[in-house]
């Protein structure tokens, strides 16, 4: 390799293809370090109302210089919300990038397409550099990326299920058509899921419980790090095809009379 | 200007709060020892840009909201 392997979001380069959330963690410390092993340059954060009376803030464990802050509209279960939401994160992070999440049922909190589409109009509209949580519909993507997203993230499985990518054919088709980064997110349980995504050609994948709530989080983030890096070189490297019957890997020539 | 600090209600992150009145965005932040970084307000649904905190004032019976970042996935 001549050139370190990067992506670019909306003019913005990036190294790291995982990209990491910093919920559900024990503490700050645990954080940090998970973060810190990840090696992901770009952190997902939620807006809330703020609690004058915290000690610290999830902003203590990140590392501003180096980490991109992703802000979502988690917990939105409207456009109109999810654009207030966003609004407010720009304001308070003073970046543009949106997650754009619009749940549309509590109990799988599979997004409401309909209300993602509405959101991601008007969010585009106002300059967000907008990266929307949909299922994996590729109608859906390609309509999200001719509005003027500037990345898709379908989902591989339920938030926090841990099953990961259960419909492959799907994503392949989606990164078939793709114009803008294909980024799984969502539904990662292990190392395999996350070189699975990129070997398939994604361009990034964003996880949260998968590490946070594994029991070593510090070493599981570790994982998915190189998880993804294998992935990512599995992919460059061109994978062989797959064939019904066997291929010998030792000369057939020279054997033994 | 009168001796006797007016007062005025405000709703706070959705609770009542008494404030002293001709308070600004700017300093409701202060004196609630709000931190410099990563702090947005609403004030009636509406997004106070930072630049104009200074010069926007609380009024009575705002519905003010003030947040921050969370750990999120």
């Amino acid at each position: 390799m001549t050139t370190q392997d990067s992506w670019t979001l909306a003019g913005r380069t990036f190294f790291s293809r995982l990209l990491v959330g910093t919920g559900k963690y024990a503490n700050n410390q645990v954080a940090r370090e998970a973060i810190d092993e990840s090696g992901a340059e770009i952190v997902t954060v939620a807006v809330r109302r703020i609690d004058f009376s915290a000690k610290e803030t999830v902003l203590d464990a990140l590392d501003r210089s180096r980490h991109t802050l992703l802000p979502n509209t988690a917990g939105c279960y409207t456009a109109e919300d999810a654009v207030r939401y966003a609004r407010l994160a720009r304001e308070a992070g003073m970046g543009d990038l949106i997650k754009l999440e619009v749940i549309g049922d509590q109990k799988t909190l599979f997004p409401d397409n309909q209300a993602t589409l509405v959101a991601a109009k008007i969010l585009v509209s106002e300059g967000f550099v907008v990266l929307p949580y949909v299922t994996d519909d590729p109608v859906l993507c390609k309509q999200l990326q001719e509005m003027g997203c500037a990345a898709v993230m379908p989902l591989g499985a339920p938030i926090g299920s841990g099953l990961g990518i259960r419909n492959p054919h799907n994503l392949s088709i989606i990164l078939e058509q793709a114009t803008v980064p294909v980024l799984v997110d969502a539904g990662v349980g292990t190392a395999s899921d996350a070189a699975l995504a990129l070997e398939m050609g994604c361009t990034a994948v964003l996880m949260n419980t998968a590490i946070a709530g594994a029991r070593d989080p510090v070493r599981m983030a570790r994982a998915m790090r190189l998880g993804v890096q294998a992935g990512r070189d599995a992919y460059l490297a061109g994978r062989i095809e797959k064939r019904l019957y066997a291929s010998a890997s030792s000369p057939l020539t020279g054997l033994l009379g | 200007m009168s001796a006797q600090v007016q007062s005025i209600q405000i709703v706070l992150n959705g609770e009542p709060a008494s404030q002293p009145a001709g308070l600004t965005v700017t300093e409701l932040l202060q004196r609630l020892n709000a931190p410099t970084f990563g702090v947005a307000v609403e004030r009636n649904r509406q997004v106070v840009r930072r630049a104009d905190h200074p010069t926007t004032l609380v009024l009575d019976g705002d519905h003010i909201e003030i947040v921050t970042f969370v750990g999120g996935g």
